[in-house]
């Protein structure tokens, strides 16, 4: 087979883009710049997911995540004092001590990667099925409570975000004593 | 869709180690939160990789990734709201700042 | 036989259940119930078990217990505890013979009584007393180490209830222990009586070493002859070993019997309150001693004489030693403490001039085990007595008290029957006991001790009226606005029952019943020992008549002129000084100065190195830890890291 199909090239983009701009936001000493690069990383997973023809995940990832979280983080950074300009000094003790703890876990986990022999299905069926994974599958998925079907969690989860929702408000809200 | 899977399981090992560092490394609270979010999503790309390619034919992996996406956005809010409020008591976000649990 | 065991089978466990749960229950509870409930549970929990008490011994003395002529030992339950070796077992069981079946008479009638009595003298100034809940629990606790002891199948399950009664009478003496008197009491009368124990332990061990049993019926089988057998060859520093680990045990038994020198600790043990004194220190623990040597009787008879001479002599000079002491007391309780520790010492001696033989020879056996009964009778209604008096007095001191017989008419009787019967004047029943023992010393060829007893029989006499006359006569000092009066009906019931119990036990036929070798004995009465007793006695009522009908200055007159001696006997010979002085500059200054010593440097500087070796350990790690979430991260995702690594390529 040829190697430099499209959906490769695609692919090694989108690792590149990822693993960069991961680099980038943990080294970054900006912290505007690095929620900036979050950014990025987020979008090539979600292309990632694409890639792999799961477009609602993909939907998912850019509307929560890339829309939600990452406005979030910068609303943050702003309402904080300072932090947009401000630089971050990271000890050099740490970046060792971090640099040994991803590397070594590294270097396991590809090591376990490589001699473990995954058996992958059968792509021409796959396809097949994929193809009609829309989102009327989705939902019964979601809503249904049969087998391979998660109502419970749905639910639980949606009863999590309630409580974040109410927790959020609760923990962030002035106490009336400390605006006097 | 000729990648193997082992290419996937190497980008999200890798992603997820630069969230370790991060983790690790950072002073900032914001910055380790976001690491976890790098981390997060190393572990989504393996879910979504795993279902994709060990059991095409069902969903598991994608719930869960979606799940995991809902968690993701509770546990962000509900943390940045903590860590404002520990700027509003500390004056800063610096993790080594909340180490009331030393003594 | 057998109807005789199933008759009385079903009901024998709950003799020691009863009290004991009444124990946990009351001593659980004890915060939720108040003092009247804990008194009327405690009470009605025990007077069940008084009636089966009754009930097992007259079913025991008259319905089955005697074949032939002989009362047969009966086991009627023997549960294993704890083994030890093949043959060495501990076990608890429920022995009944002759001894037993009368000691749970004494033991539930005064126990009863005292359950009854404490309701009364628990309440004052118009309510309760406060630790009354604890109070009746330590009580059952104390009923139940009793009935345990003297219920045991072998001689270890009577040694672990022996301890508990020791505790129990730890924490009765101990009762008001915001008093110091009290605190000190009850130190001393544990550590007093455990450092008998220690003696009495070393010598079950040696007597079970040997025989390789601890049971009863083993160790007195056929006239002890597994003692015979094991252990007569055997010598240890010249003298037989037998004899030693008999010693040993009477030891043991004279703690907790208050002999000569272990006495020291029975006259403070009156700081607790009354109504216990007279269960646990007149009636019942304090007998215990006698009832192990009666226990043992074979083994001392057929193995050990010479120990049994031993003990006669001991308890002669006890007796005397404790009866002069007792005429120089001015505490009315500490008068009747000396006044028990010299009654024991009666029983001791009737037990020591006895031998299991023919004729007269066992006489002073049936004798000792009848004085325990009479006396337990007549001690605990002399000690309620004092109880209703210091009630009303609030003062346990004779200069207090005076011409209480205008106030108390029924108490004053009750006393005067007492008095009688323990200076054993015709018909109460200390007359009839106490002549036994005189006749036992008498006709076994032991005149000396005769002597001895049937002077202290005079002694008894006169310090008994003297305390009467002290008490109900002498003086009228002015008693103020709270006229002394008797008791209400249940300060007074228990003092009813027990004068009714000393006017007639006298003419039970105590030697069909109680015997040495447990086939019935005929009692002789002696004229010419009970003539002479007579006299002596009366001359002793006589001499404190005299002395102390009125006030007047004839004691004091004689008084001055021994003032030496009479100080002497005032502060008990000085007894305590003594073994104050072995304590503290003999053991203390040179043993325990040596042991401290060790301790603190060796032992402590041990455990100071452990200490420092920790801090020094626990200064140098506790860096890692610094309150850093990133650090704690770092050290987790490595410890996961190197275990993920061992695991899958180790």
């Amino acid at each position: 087979m040829e190697f430099l199909t499209a959906s490769n090239i695609i692919f090694v983009i989108l690792s590149v883009t990822i693993l960069f701009f991961g680099v980038m936001m943990v080294t970054e000493t900006k912290i505007l710049r690095s929620a900036t690069y979050l950014f990025f990383v987020l979008f090539g997973v979600a292309g990632l997911y694409l890639q792999m023809n799961y477009e609602f995940l993909a939907a998912v990832q850019l509307s929560v995540y890339a829309g939600g979280i990452v406005v979030l983080f910068i609303f943050a950074i702003l309402l904080i004092k300072n932090l947009g300009e401000e630089k971050e000094k990271n000890s050099k003790q740490k970046s060792i001590m971090g640099a040994i703890a991803a590397f070594s876990g590294l270097a396991l986990c590809l090591i376990t990667i490589f001699k473990y022999k995954f058996v992958t299905a059968d792509f021409s069926r796959a396809t097949e099925i994929t193809s009609n994974l829309n989102m009327q599958q989705i939902g019964n998925t979601l809503m249904g409570t049969e087998k391979y079907q998660y109502l419970l969690p749905f639910e639980a989860s949606s009863i999590l975000l309630l409580a974040c929702i109410i927790g959020g408000l609760v923990v962030a809200q002035i106490n009336k004593e400390d605006r006097k | 869709m000729s990648m193997p899977l082992e290419c996937y399981l190497v980008v999200s090992t890798l992603l997820f180690f630069i969230g370790v560092y991060g983790f690790i490394v950072r002073k900032s609270l914001i910055s380790i939160l976001m690491s976890i979010e790098l981390i997060l999503n190393a572990v989504n790309i393996n879910f979504v990789a795993f279902n994709r390619f060990l059991y095409p034919d069902q969903l598991e992996g994608f719930i869960y990734s979606l799940f995991v996406i809902v968690i993701a956005a509770a546990e962000t809010a509900v943390a940045i709201s903590i860590i404002i409020n520990v700027y509003r008591a500390k004056k800063n976000i610096d993790v080594k700042s909340i180490n009331q649990l030393k003594n | 036989m057998e109807a005789l065991i199933s008759s009385i089978q079903p009901f024998a466990p709950y003799v020691l259940l009863l009290p004991f749960l009444m124990f946990i229950f009351l001593g659980l509870t004890s915060f939720r119930i108040s003092g009247k409930t804990a008194g009327i549970i405690g009470t009605a929990g025990f007077s069940i078990v008084a009636i089966i008490c009754y009930y097992i011994a007259i079913q025991y003395f008259f319905n089955g217990g005697e074949v032939d002529g002989v009362y047969q030992p009966i086991t009627l339950f023997n549960l294993e505890w704890l083994r030890i070796s093949d043959t060495l077992v501990i076990s608890i069981g429920f022995y009944l013979d002759p001894i037993s079946a009368m000691m749970l008479i004494v033991i539930s009638t005064v126990s009863l009584m005292v359950h009854i009595y404490s309701f009364g003298y628990m309440f004052e100034h118009g309510h309760y007393d406060e630790g009354m809940q604890r109070y009746y629990a330590v009580l059952s606790l104390f009923s139940f180490a009793m009935l345990g002891l003297v219920l045991g199948t072998n001689i270890f399950q009577t040694y672990i209830f022996w301890e508990l009664v020791g505790v129990s009478s730890f924490l009765l003496i101990g009762y008001y222990y915001t008093k110091p008197a009290a605190v000190s009491a009850c130190k001393k009368a544990f550590i007093v009586t455990r450092f008998a124990d220690m003696f009495f332990l070393i010598g079950i061990l040696i007597l079970s070493y040997y025989t390789q049993t601890f049971d009863f019926n083993t160790l007195n089988a056929d006239n002890a002859a597994l003692v015979h057998e094991k252990m007569s060859d055997i010598m240890l520093c010249g003298l037989p070993l037998t004899s030693v680990a008999m010693f040993l045990i009477f030891l043991g038994g004279a703690g907790k019997s208050a002999m000569f020198p272990f006495h020291i600790w029975l006259p403070d043990a009156m700081e607790g309150p009354t109504p216990s004194s007279a269960l646990i220190h007149a009636a019942t623990m304090v007998v215990a001693g006698v009832y192990l040597v009666a226990r043992l009787f074979p083994i001392y008879s057929f193995e050990a004489p010479n120990v049994l001479d031993t003990i006669a002599y001991i308890g002669a000079f006890t007796a005397l030693f404790s009866a002069v002491i007792a005429c120089a007391q001015t505490d009315i309780k500490r008068v009747l403490a000396f006044s028990t520790i010299s009654q024991i010492a009666y029983m001791m001696v009737a037990l020591g001039v006895a031998r299991i033989g023919e004729g007269e020879a066992s006489l002073g056996y049936t004798a000792s085990m009848w004085h325990l009964f009479t006396h337990a009778m007549f001690k605990a209604m002399l000690f309620l007595c004092c109880g209703c008096i210091i009630h009303c007095v609030e003062s346990n001191e004779m200069s207090k008290m005076g011409g209480l017989w205008k106030y108390m008419k029924l108490t004053c009787i009750c006393f005067a029957i007492g008095c009688l019967a323990i200076a054993g004047i015709p018909p109460f029943s200390g007359f009839f006991s106490k002549g036994e023992i005189l006749s036992a010393c008498f006709e076994n060829g032991y005149t000396a001790i005769y002597i001895c007893m049937t002077f202290v029989a005079g002694l008894t006499a006169f310090y008994m009226f003297r305390l009467f006359y002290h008490i109900f006569f002498y003086e009228d000092p002015d008693y103020g606005q709270h006229k002394p009066h008797d008791q209400d009906w249940k300060m007074s019931l228990p003092l009813i029952v027990f004068a009714v119990y000393t006017c007639i036990c006298g003419f039970f036929k105590f030697g069909d019943l109680v015997t040495a070798d447990l086939s019935a004995i005929e009692i002789h009465t002696n004229w010419t020992v009970e003539g002479i007793s007579l006299t002596v006695a009366a001359i002793g009522i006589a001499i404190a008549t005299v002395f102390y009908y009125k006030k007047n200055n004839i004691p004091a007159t004689i008084m001055s002129k021994c003032s030496g001696f009479c100080h002497a006997a005032s502060r008990r010979f000085y007894i305590d000084e003594v073994w104050y002085y072995i304590t503290r500059s003999i053991i203390f200054k040179i043993i325990c100065n040596a042991i401290a010593w060790f301790d603190r440097h060796i032992i402590d500087g041990f455990m100071n190195l452990l200490g420092w070796i920790t801090n020094e350990v626990s200064d140098d790690t506790k860096d890692v830890q610094d309150g850093n979430v990133q650090s704690y991260a770092w050290i987790f995702i490595m410890g996961v890291i190197i275990i993920t690594a061992l695991t899958l390529y180790l």
